[in-house]
């Protein structure tokens, strides 16, 4: 397609993104550099029917002023992004002067926020993101391998997993793991251990939701791969039958190769999808032993009775850095390939 | 269509003539938590409202939703049902009005006792009590030989010996989902032991001491003697293992009393269900339990008009004789002529032994939010009990520093 025939079709799509992605993103930075200005207040006494106290409140009439002057808020710069409850420069400098051993420092670091959900959030994108991809060829090309007429229904059972809402996926088999249901009683009984709770244990949580990650996205990887393996052209095939290679070599060197494109997107779009992972934390009840990045945007905006929008938005700024970083890799990859094809 | 005009008219006439406060106009819009109790007051307000429009929203999800849509104007609700908690970033940010004229002309029959005054202006009508306190299996105690707990470290003697007996493997249950509930706990066990959160007059918090690891221990103990997976049960869910006979001694909501006691589910368990004052610790006399009234508030950024029909509709059911006789199960009304019944001997018990109302500080969500996450390692075993409360503050100093209270 020439650049200019491009420029055209892209148009419309160009601008929803500026305006429904682009702008949202700019006006979240800006209010990451934002903190709330200094809160006055007052002595007054409070009653109710339990009887009166002396207690504090916010000023109004002074807030409401300084409000309407700076409605922003305090300007924090990178105030937010350092602070205790994200990056934590200083508290990790603190740590590294006072610990003894390198393990003690580390066991400090991972204590903080940003750095737990991180390494979650980190975690479930490297186990996840290969075994989708796999597991999605090996589903592929196992239904590609079976005759035509029980193909379609074997398909749509495949892709189910990708129907169902990811929060209702989470809960049924929340439900199913709970000490009473069908996975977690008979797990009990084959462990031989009455106690044996995959809820309770951090170890165990994390399993579960990689393991329900995998079985989510697996549908997606397969559809573009089985899509990708009716594109495979049967001559080379036929040929390298014909010269005895094995199944194996033919997927190796003829299939491989020729869907290899499309395997760098799929995985391009799961480590995006990966590194938002949110429901699942929501659907199992997890906040306890699993926080992600996104579960931590979520917490500041809706799980406290005060909403820290400064705290969200400089999450969700870092949220952005690392996905870029994560994709870094594989962008020079397709950008170096792209530019020895021309 | 004749047909239908009439009935429709007969309808509407119907329901005027229910219990009319002669409302011309205006709209009211409630947003409210979702139990029993508040909707029968919100459907008694509904029966007054004349020729007002009238709707409402009860949600669990109610406090996300709450400050985000009063802040616009106008705002889509009109009033608010709020609790002590829930009211502060109402407060914060200026989102309710004062009441003082609204209850002067159609505040009739509302007992002083039920407003809610700050630095003189009444903000709220309350209407109903509630505190978390015991609940017990009576026949269970009984069998076991097992006086009824008055204090945690007799409940935690009690849950040891009914799991030694072999009858329940987790006999103890409260609601210690990570986050708002487990950081509920926390403050009941925290104001129990006699702890302040904050240095007073200030919003340094002061949390990282003794009472606070005695707090703590306390929690980490009743855990040990709760179903592995605590850290995922709200109200709802101890309030199934309580109705599938797995729990023996329970802290939970006196608001809950009603359903737990309704006729669904085990006759057994249920007539064996008994409620109780909630238990002091540590051999403090004020309960380890927090006072908490609901109350309605009214929107800031809607028209005048708005305010009256919805304050009017709203305090006929404040103020409502009947709706608190009828309805004298499912909460402990604040309102005259109100009798307490079996199911609430809790609360009552709470005002008799002057458990604390739940602070009303301006930066205590923020602190409440730290602790809900904070502590859940401790619980775990991963940390010490010293590190979870210094983490808690220094959590709660990065909160606090971005929303300016420090």
């Amino acid at each position: 397609m020439p650049n200019k025939t491009f420029f055209w079709f892209f148009l419309p799509t160009g601008l929803a993104m500026i305006l429904f992605i682009g702008l949202p993103i700019i006006s979240t930075g800006i209010q990451s550099f934002y903190a709330q200005h200094d809160q006055v207040v007052k002595e007054v006494k409070k009653c109710d029917p339990f009887g009166c106290t002396v207690s504090i409140v916010v000023d109004q009439e002074k807030t409401s002023k300084i409000r309407e002057e700076k409605p922003l808020g305090k300007f924090n710069g990178f105030g937010t992004y350092v602070d205790r409850n994200h990056l934590a420069i200083k508290e990790i400098g603190k740590f590294w002067d006072e610990t003894n051993s390198f393990g003690e420092f580390v066991d400090q670091v991972t204590n903080l926020p940003f750095y737990k959900a991180l390494i979650f959030t980190l975690t479930y994108c490297l186990f996840v993101t290969p075994n989708v991809l796999l597991l999605g060829f090996i589903i592929a090309l196992s239904l590609n391998a079976v005759t035509r007429r029980i193909r379609g229904p074997l398909i749509f059972g495949t892709i189910l997993p990708m129907i169902v809402t990811p929060l209702v996926g989470s809960l049924v088999l929340f439900w199913m793991i709970d000490a009473e249901g069908i996975i977690g009683a008979n797990l009990q009984m084959l462990m031989d251990d009455p106690y044996l709770s995959l809820k309770s244990s951090k170890t165990l949580t994390w399993i579960t939701i990689i393991i329900y990650g995998i079985w989510h996205h697996s549908p997606f990887a397969f559809v573009v791969f089985y899509a990708a393996l009716q594109t495979v052209p049967q001559e080379p095939v036929e040929a390298a039958i014909i010269d005895g290679a094995s199944r194996w070599q033919r997927v190796r060197h003829i299939v491989l190769p020729h869907i290899y494109p499309v395997v760098t997107f799929v995985a391009l779009i799961s480590l995006m999808d990966n590194f938002r992972v949110f429901e699942p934390i929501i659907g199992f009840s997890a906040e306890g032993s699993a926080q992600s990045l996104s579960w931590l945007i979520y917490d500041n905006l809706v799980n406290e009775e005060v909403i820290l929008f400064g705290s969200a938005a400089a999450t969700s700024m870092m949220t952005i850095v690392g996905i870029a970083i994560l994709l870094a890799p594989v962008l020079i990859r397709t950008w170096k390939e792209f530019r020895t094809a021309r | 269509m004749k047909k239908i005009l009439i009935s429709l008219l007969l309808l509407l006439f119907g329901t005027s003539a229910y219990a009319d406060c002669n409302i011309k106009s205006g709209s009211i819009n409630i947003l409210a938590n979702d139990f029993p109790a508040l909707r029968t007051f919100v459907e008694t307000a509904k029966g007054c409202k004349g020729s007002a429009d009238f709707k409402v929203t009860h949600s669990s999800e109610h406090n996300k939703i709450a400050v985000p849509a009063l802040t616009a104007n106008p705002s889509e609700f009109s009033a608010r049902i709020a609790a002590n908690s829930s009211i502060v970033p109402l407060m914060n940010q200026d989102l309710i009005r004062p009441l003082d004229d609204l209850v002067k002309k159609y505040g009739k029959g509302i007992q002083d006792s039920q407003l809610i005054t700050i630095d003189g202006k009444i903000m709220a009508v309350a209407f109903m009590a509630n505190t978390q306190h015991l609940y017990y299996r009576e026949d269970v105690l009984k069998e076991l030989g097992i006086a009824v707990p008055k204090t945690y470290e007799e409940v935690v003697a009690a849950s040891e010996k009914i799991r030694a007996s072999g009858k329940m493997q987790y006999p103890y249950a409260a609601a210690y989902k990570a986050g708002w509930n487990l950081a509920e706990e926390f403050v009941n066990m925290y104001i129990g032991h006699g702890g302040e959160f904050f240095k007073a007059g200030t919003a340094q918090p002061s949390i990282n001491n003794a009472k606070g690891v005695a707090t703590l221990n306390m929690l980490k103990k009743l855990a040990g003697l709760s179903n592995p997976d605590y850290l995922t049960h709200d109200s709802e869910a101890i309030k199934v293992e309580w109705e599938s006979g797995n729990v023996a001694l329970m802290t939970l909501w006196a608001s809950r009393s009603g359903t737990l006691l309704d006729d669904d589910g085990d006759a057994k368990i249920t007539a064996a269900t008994k409620l109780t004052g909630p238990a002091t610790v540590a051999g403090g006399n004020i309960p380890a339990a927090t006072l908490w009234w609901d109350g309605f508030t009214l929107a800031k950024n809607r028209s005048d008009a708005d305010a009256e029909a919805t304050f009017r509709a709203l305090a006929h059911a404040a103020a409502n004789k009947k709706m608190v006789a009828d309805a004298a199960d499912q909460a402990v009304w604040l309102i005259e002529g109100f009798k307490p019944g079996p199911k609430s001997i809790g609360v009552i018990e709470a005002v008799k032994m002057k458990a604390k109302p739940y602070p009303m500080l301006p930066q205590m969500g923020l602190m409440h939010g730290a602790l809900g996450s904070e502590i859940v390692e401790f619980l775990q075993g991963k940390e010490s009990a010293e590190q979870a409360l210094k983490d808690v503050e220094a959590a709660y100093m990065s909160k606090a520093k971005e929303q300016g209270f420090l």
